[in-house]
């Protein structure tokens, strides 16, 4: 249990720094727009989502409808179903941790369990719970310390929702590295921009986010057959 | 100020409410021992790069470029949040660096 603990411990450090930065962030931008300690406590507990407790902080502060609130989820957080999908099988036999380690399961956290097997001596099913906690409790961590400077020291804080952004353009810029085919992500901002000029900043979110996927669904031929060679090639 | 208190918490609680659902969405559908139709698999690798971009354009959708700043501010320091990643793969670096550039910019620079 040690070994698991002290493991899943060190895995974890990049995402401590990370959480606890971004959640840093969140904590001052939410904080800024009149919401404090027990916010930030209770959203990044409850919520767990980073890039939607960012967005949720302009739903919040702008006293959005439910609805759009809901809807505005649903497009944000849509990836964790996919998530999930690539969960099912790694995460059945998990006990009762099982909805916990499904709750848990944000961008970071997916990235630490879904990358292969555990060395030996490590108890998965433990070193699954435990990074998805360390996870969890790093991210509230930052969050309240983020709510607690932002409310003691006041500053000019405009702007200071850039981190969002640059939040996004860095997910993005690995992904565009890492990927072998641009397609999806040029289909993402091609069908995002085109629905921004007809629809307007307010209303472009819900169409880009069919016509990605009616996009993605025709191109499916040509972008799973090159999948299939990448991964027979992986194998080789 | 009561009122928007309680309103801020419904916000937050159907936020919560929508994340879970998807979250546990997957593992009710799938989770039952049929194997995951391949259409669905595909949706899964395809959808996370082009969701990135979307977002970045959500971030981006009232930078007008025609405006008074031409939505440099925004183009300065998402060219060096892009640029310094590419240099030192450095999350929290690009991150911090951008932003407090971008705060600059709106602060000083572009008033």
């Amino acid at each position: 249990m040690v070994k698991t603990a002290k493991y899943a411990l060190v895995q974890s450090l990049p995402v401590m720094a990370g959480y606890l930065v971004l959640g840093l962030g969140f904590g001052v931008l939410l904080a800024s727009k009149g919401y404090g300690v027990g916010w930030a406590f209770a959203m990044s507990t409850l919520i767990y989502a980073g890039s939607m407790q960012y967005v949720a902080v302009d739903l919040v502060a702008g006293g959005a409808s439910l609805i759009a609130a809901a809807l505005m989820t649903l497009t944000v957080n849509a990836r964790h179903l996919f998530y999930g999908i690539s969960m099912v099988e790694r995460y059945r036999h998990t006990g009762p941790a099982k909805p916990y380690l499904i709750f848990a399961l944000t961008d970071e956290t997916y990235s630490l369990v879904c990358s292969g097997g555990v060395p030996e001596g490590v108890d998965q099913k433990g070193y699954f719970f435990l990074v998805s906690l360390f996870d969890h409790l790093y991210w509230i961590a930052g969050s309240v310390a983020g709510a607690l400077v932002g409310t003691l020291l006041p500053f000019d804080s405009t702007g200071i929702d850039f981190s969002m952004t640059a939040l996004f353009l860095v997910v993005m810029t690995e992904q565009w590295r890492t990927a072998r085919d641009h397609r999806p992500a040029l289909t993402g901002l091609g069908v995002s921009v085109v629905c921004l000029l007809i629809f307007g900043p307010e209303e472009f979110l819900i169409p880009a986010m069919i016509g990605i996927t009616v996009v993605l669904t025709v191109l499916r031929p040509a972008l799973q057959s090159k999948e299939e060679e990448e991964a027979a090639h992986v194998r080789d | 100020m009561f009122g928007i208190d309680l309103h801020a918490a419904a916000l937050v609680a159907v936020i919560a409410a929508v994340t879970i659902l998807l979250r546990f969405l997957p593992f009710a559908v799938f989770g039952g021992g049929r194997p995951t139709p391949r259409y669905v698999v595909y949706l899964g690798r395809v959808l996370p790069c082009a969701i990135m971009a979307m977002l970045v354009v959500y971030c981006l959708r009232n930078a007008d470029p025609l405006g008074p700043t031409h939505a440099l501010p925004e183009l300065l320091a998402g060219a060096a949040v892009v640029g310094l990643q590419l240099w030192r793969k450095n999350t929290l670096l690009s991150i911090a660096a951008g932003t407090v550039l971008y705060m600059v910019l709106v602060q000083r620079v572009f008033v």
